[in-house]
């Protein structure tokens, strides 16, 4: 690689590197952030998890996690939708500001950020009921349609998620009766149905076949427009097709942040490069 | 045998007549003999007292009297219509009473009390009642509630069915529910779903072939209860709705019948043992059918 990664020093710098606007052609209002981490400190019992992370996700790009298993990319996305609320052994120490608003230390009440904050999982979930229900679960939550308003909503979302031309004569069969990949893009749709900023995708892909996988990283590239997305991923690969910005992370620590042509070709960090080329990880 | 390694497929090893593979052979003959001796064991009891309930009760099941006519004095031509109404009416109380009680006490388990230390005593307790004899149970019934009230009812009686189903429930429940992959609940949550709604539209659907199986299952164990409806709802030789006062019900029915010295009642007993033990299977059959339709 070039000459400035022989004098970079390993495992001493504070992770964070910013780009700042205007620097490599990247125009200011692309980098208005969405969520900004501070100092977040993730613990499972007693064992530190992560260790002062600090990061901003860019709105309306796609930003990925990758690193090799156990370095903490799942954790901190699930931090980011305080997911980790649902388990008393596990707690956060730092600061995740949305809107002005610091996740962690909030007083209100957490289904209320879920609901701004969406996620899908590695398993497609399905809820036992019918497509439809599956999708009006999560609207009713929050919003009364009628009738009329709630078949637009899902067919609008089904379309979205690139399901309604397979779904559209079965509604009423039960989720569960899809296939593995019409499943994921289901919960993609469920997801999206509730109108969220932010969708929090982790290894979306990895239970899923190439075609399916090919299909929900299309639909990926596709809801940018509209919505900050984060995917964590264990497929370089995927990382480099999908996402503008990606995250380096390793045990715990987060090692270095940039544009992902940046990154992949050009990586600031002896130790990115190790496992972006394989040679550890 | 030769020490030397032969090549694979050689006939010389691999063949019948290797002792080894013989005595492989013997062992697993006679441990399946055994097996089937043991089963046929098991079954022969289980078919010779269908069998016998069948057969001598057979001849009162068939008669239409049976379910109009009531308990008769001794003697007389009756039924058990009394009888078979006061077990109706007196499972259905105690599982309307005992059902709602244990399924929320399941949920509290496995939902939100979780691993600590309050759900465990609790499940400690729970199976302890679970096992605890419907005979005390019934004693207790009649101390707390039929003394002080100063006469038997059946009230008095569905309460302490109801003492019978809440436990199996609670195991049930907590158990179904303890089987719903968190994934499931994690999903529900990251939709932004407050925690009942989760529990209740989520989690209890994804649970509920199990749930009614423990229902019924309770069901089918309280039908034929007899020790706790002795001491609490007594019995009744005439036709009765009143459930403040004593109701007639099948085992305790059976049990005077069975004990008295009079054919016609043995006939009438025999005749409710087989009713009780068909209504039984047929709540077990139920059960397990109910269970096994979504695969």
């Amino acid at each position: 690689m070039n000459a400035t990664n022989a004098t970079v020093a390993r495992n001493e710098d504070r992770p964070m590197i910013h780009i700042r606007p205007g620097e490599a052609g990247v125009p200011a209002s692309d980098l208005k952030p969405k969520l900004r981490i501070k100092g977040l400190n993730f613990y499972y019992g007693s064992f530190h998890a992560l260790k002062s992370i600090t990061m901003d996700i860019p709105e309306r790009k796609v930003t990925a996690f990758i690193g090799p298993s156990g370095c903490g990319k799942s954790t901190l996305l699930r931090t980011l939708n305080r997911m980790y609320s649902l388990y008393p052994d596990q707690r956060a120490e730092g600061e995740i500001i949305v809107d002005g608003e610091d996740l962690v230390t909030t007083r209100r009440d957490v289904s209320l950020i879920r609901a701004k904050i969406g996620m899908v999982f590695q398993k497609p979930t399905p809820f036992p009921m019918s497509i439809y229900e599956n999708i009006a679960f999560g609207v009713r939550l929050f919003e009364d349609l009628g009738r009329r308003d709630m078949d637009e909503r899902v067919e609008s979302v089904l379309t979205r998620a690139a399901l309604w031309d397979e779904v559209k004569d079965k509604l009423g069969q039960s989720g569960q009766s899809l296939s593995g990949g019409q499943q994921q893009r289901l919960c993609i749709a469920r997801c999206i149905a509730i109108q969220p900023d932010v969708l929090l995708l982790d290894e979306p892909c990895s239970a899923l076949d190439p075609i399916s996988t090919a299909r929900v990283e299309e639909l990926i590239a596709e809801l940018k427009s509209d919505y900050t997305v984060v995917i964590v991923t264990h497929n370089m690969q995927q990382a480099a097709r999908v996402s503008d910005y990606t995250a380096y992370m390793y045990l715990g620590e987060l090692i270095e942040f940039g544009r992902t042509d940046e990154l992949f070709i050009k990586p600031k960090k002896m130790q990115t490069e190790d496992y972006i080329t394989g040679r550890f990880g | 045998m030769s020490a030397v390694p032969q090549p694979i497929g050689a006939a010389s090893v691999v063949h019948s007549s290797n002792p080894l593979y013989r005595s492989r052979k013997r062992v697993n003959f006679i441990l399946l003999a055994i097996s089937g001796v043991a089963l046929a064991f098991g079954l022969f009891w289980l078919v010779w007292i269908l069998g016998t309930l069948l057969y001598e009760g057979g001849h009162a099941l068939a008669r239409a009297t049976l379910y109009y006519q009531m308990t008769p004095p001794p003697g007389g031509d009756g039924g058990l219509a009394n009888a078979i109404v006061g077990s109706l009416l007196m499972v259905s109380a105690g599982t309307l009473l005992g059902t709602p009680v244990g399924i929320l006490a399941g949920t509290y388990l496995a939902e939100y009390g979780r691993d600590g230390w309050l759900a465990n005593a609790t499940r400690f307790l729970n199976d302890v009642l679970l096992s605890a004899p419907s005979i005390v149970i019934g004693l207790f019934v009649y101390s707390v509630f039929v003394a002080k009230v100063g006469h038997f009812s059946a009230w008095a009686g569905s309460l302490a069915l109801a003492l019978i189903v809440i436990p199996v429930v609670v195991r049930t429940t907590d158990d179904m529910l303890k089987l719903v992959p968190n994934s499931l609940r994690e999903a529900a949550m990251a939709l932004g779903a407050p925690v009942w709604k989760m529990i209740t539209l989520i989690t209890y659907r994804a649970a509920s072939t199990g749930i009614v199986t423990g229902i019924l299952l309770a069901v089918a164990r309280i039908s034929g209860e007899t020790a706790p409806l002795l001491f609490t709802a007594l019995s009744n030789q005439f036709w009765s709705t009143d459930m403040d006062a004593p109701m007639a019900n099948l085992p305790v029915v059976i049990f005077q019948f069975a004990m008295s010295p009079y054919q016609d009642w043995h006939r009438l007993a025999w005749g409710g043992a087989a009713l009780i033990t068909i209504a039984v299977l047929l709540l077990n059959i139920l059960a397990r059918a109910f269970f096994r339709k979504p695969e």
